[in-house]
Formats: C-alpha cells, structure tokens, sequence
C-alpha cells in the first residue's frame, strides 16, 4: 500500500516539537558538565549561561515555526470537523495535536533553561 | 497510657500531627534551609486546598447546581485557562522560587567552619576544618554551632549517598567523584537526626547519625577536645581492652590517636566513647552495645565490611567494650 506523503511528513511534524526540545535538554546538560568539568575558571558558570540561552533561542524559534504549521493545517480545512473519520479529519486533527506539542515543548524548552537564569555556580 | 480517640478524624488527626515533630522532622524546623522548605511546603499545601475546593466546587456546580449544557465558550475559557495556562504559571512561579532558594543554600565558605562528609557503606567520615587550617577526623556524628553558617562539603566513597537532616535542611546527593555542598545555619540548640536519603545497599536504612546544635561557647571547647589524642587506658580492664585492640588487629583499620592503631579504612576511634550513638546512629553507647556490635557486627549490620569477632570471649568482648566507652 502507497502511503500519502502528506500524511507522512505529519506524522513527523508531530514529532518536531518534542524532538528539539530533547536536543535542547541535551544540549544544555552536556555543556554545562562539560563547562563544570573542563573550562570553568573559579567554578562560574558563566560561559556555559550564554551557550544555554542561546540554545534557548533557538529551539523556541524553531518550536514557533513547527506551531505556525501545525496552526496552519489546522485551519486550512475549517469546513471539516476533526473527529470524523476522514482524509481532511485528520489532517486538521494532526495539525492541532502538533500545535498542542509544540506548546509543550516551548515550556519545556524553558523550564529547562530556568536554572541556567538562576544558578551561577558549577557548585 | 491508654489512649482514647473520639472519632475516625481525631486518629487521623493523631496520625497527621504525630509526624510533625520530633528529632528527624522537615517541619519542626531548626536550621535556615528547613525554615524555607517548610515556608514552601506550607505555602503549596494552602495553594493545593484552594485548588481543590475550586475543583470540586466547579464539579458540584457543574453536575449539581446548574446540570445543564453550558456555552461552548465557556468551556473552552475554562479548559485553556484552567487547564493550559494556570497550571504553567503556578509551576513556573513554583519552579523559580525553588531554584531562587538554591544558591543561597550552596553558598560556599568565607573562612568560616568547613565540615567535609564523606559517605561510606553504611557510615560517614566526618572532618572539620577550622579558620586556621586545623583539621580533625571524626565519625558518625554531627556537632554545629548554633547561628552559624557551616559550610558542608560531601563526597562518597563508594556508591551514591545522600544526606540529609531533615530539621536543619534540604537533602543532597553524595556522588562518588563529586564535591557537593550544603550551608548548614542551626538556629535553636538541639538533638536531631540525619540519615541517608538515597538506597545505597543492604543496609541503607541503619545508615543515619545523631546532630547536636550547641551554644558556639560549647562548640568551640567540644571541638578543641576533639583535637586531642586518646586518653590512656586508666584501670586494669580497660589496659586489657586496649591490648586486646592492638592484638586482634583493630588498628588495621581504626585509628586511635596517641597509639599505633592508625587504620584509615573504618572510623576513626579515637573518641568515641564521647559520641551519641554507635554503628552509624543505630545503637546506644554503652560497654554492653560495644560487645554486641564487636561480636555480632554483621547480624547489627548486614553486609558491612568489619568482621564479626564472635569467636572472642565474653569477658575479653567487655573488656573491648570498656576501652572504647573510656574513649570520651
């Protein structure tokens, strides 16, 4: 069976969100380890603060694009309902549960990030 | 005593408040960080009984008072508002006050008192380090000086610990490899409880120790006898305790300051006739549980790496007992 590549690529959307936002943890986890461990001088976390609000900034503008899709499959089909089994259903339905993960993770993503804007010390 | 309780809410009236003191309680508060972790307990405890009657007044409306059907946008209001948007700022609000409290609870030391822990299965190696550089090692107790920030730095040995005294603050990891630290303010004099927070092995719950909040006058004169060797042994049972602790090789692994029993794999000895507790907060200090422990240490304490010396006689087992309790 030929799937729709439409329905593909949603299914993969519907993933983004969550997906940068694990990056950004891990990426903000690994550099503050790394920066504690090998760089920091006089145990400031300073450097490792600028990397973390810069992943910050870039997972919530990449988790803002995901969300202006998801809105905008969501919206394109306004004559269909979405809890009905069809094509156009779930398409609108995907395109809302992807705007609801993209919200998620946008908090996540800053809850994340908060202790760096709080904690200056590796210790 | 005989107790009696008038209700099914009075028992758990007793139930509730029973756990609200005594020596190992997060909210009989004796120390700076309790003080802010119960502010926050009590704080989120009145925020989560607003919540719920709010929840279950909703409910009660919604089924009992008005069962009809209610307008679309109200429930959308309802369900962004109470179920997206207040819960992320309660939380956020939530979350930044509890990082806020972190770095004051970590604060490092200004040449103030250095106490370092270090945790091992199933007991704790204790050292103070004074303004002028002296050290002495210690085990199995805490002594604090009461309205003074003590810098607590803890290390593990072996596997992940953590420590905890629950009157005087926060818990904390003890990672093997790492140095965390804790700030310790005691703000009443006191006896209190620590224990180990974090499974650590069989006997993970016989791993606690005793701390007591002194006046800084009785801090500063306990600690300078802390300082010094061990008194001689001083009666005829007490000098065969002593041989015998040379000759079953005790040394090997205690110290006793002032002999050559100068072992740094188990506790330092040298007075522990002095502290609270024995075996790690578990038993009282008296001759009769030093002869317990000595001949059935791995029944007091499964798994711990001392040997058991059962094979030793009663009389020789008490005159070890009486040795180590003239360690004051």
């Amino acid at each position: 069976m030929v799937k729709s590549p439409r329905l593909r690529d949603s299914l993969w959307m519907l993933i983004a969100a969550p997906t940068i936002w694990s990056l950004h943890f891990l990426f903000s986890y690994v550099t503050a380890a790394v920066w504690c461990a090998k760089l920091a001088e006089g145990a400031s976390l300073g450097g490792a603060r600028t990397a973390v609000a810069m992943y910050s900034a870039a997972a919530i503008a990449a988790i803002g694009a995901v969300a202006h899709y998801g809105w905008r499959r969501h919206c394109q089909e306004t004559r269909h309902p979405h809890d009905v089994p069809t094509s156009h259903g779930r398409q609108r339905f995907l395109g809302f549960a992807i705007l609801l993960l993209a919200g998620l993770s946008a908090v996540a993503v800053v809850y994340g990030a908060l202790p760096a804007a709080f904690i200056a010390s590796c210790h | 005593m005989a107790l009696r309780i008038a209700s099914p809410t009075g028992a758990v009236l007793v139930v509730l408040v029973a756990a609200c003191d005594g020596p190992q309680s997060a909210l009989d508060v004796a120390g700076d960080g309790a003080t802010r972790i119960a502010d926050l307990f009590w704080g989120m405890a009145a925020g989560a009984a607003v919540i719920w009657i709010g929840v279950v007044g909703l409910a009660v409306y919604a089924t009992r008072v008005r069962p009809g059907e209610h307008s679309g946008r109200t429930a959308k209001l309802l369900l962004i508002g109470g179920g997206v948007v207040f819960p992320t700022i309660v939380l956020t609000g939530l979350l930044s006050y509890g990082l806020l409290l972190i770095p004051e609870l970590r604060e490092p030391s200004d040449g103030r008192l250095i106490v370092s822990v270090t945790g091992e299965q199933w007991w704790w190696r204790v050292r103070y380090e004074t303004a002028d550089g002296r050290t002495v090692e210690l085990a199995n107790e805490l002594r604090l000086p009461v309205g003074e920030a003590v810098e607590v730095r803890l290390e593990s040995r072996d596997v992940i610990h953590a420590f905890w005294v629950p009157s005087l603050a926060g818990k904390i990891d003890m990672v093997p490899g790492r140095v965390t630290r804790l700030s310790l303010k005691p703000t009443r004099t006191g006896e209190f409880r620590g224990a180990c927070a974090e499974y650590c092995g069989e006997s993970h719950a016989l791993m606690a120790f005793p701390v007591a909040v002194m006046e800084p006058a009785a801090f500063a004169a306990w600690l300078e006898d802390q300082h010094a060797l061990a008194a001689p042994p001083s009666t005829p049972e007490t000098e065969r305790g002593a041989r015998l602790f040379m000759a079953m090789g005790c040394g090997s692994c205690h110290a006793v300051r002032g002999t050559a029993a100068a072992g740094t794999i188990g506790p330092d000895l040298t007075h522990i006739g002095g502290r609270a507790s024995l075996g790690a907060g578990i038993l009282v200090n008296d001759v009769d549980a030093f002869a317990r422990w000595i001949a059935e240490t791995d029944h007091v304490k499964p798994g711990v790496r001392m040997p058991a010396f059962g094979m030793l006689a009663e009389s020789d087992l008490r005159a070890l007992g009486q040795y180590l309790e003239s360690l004051q």
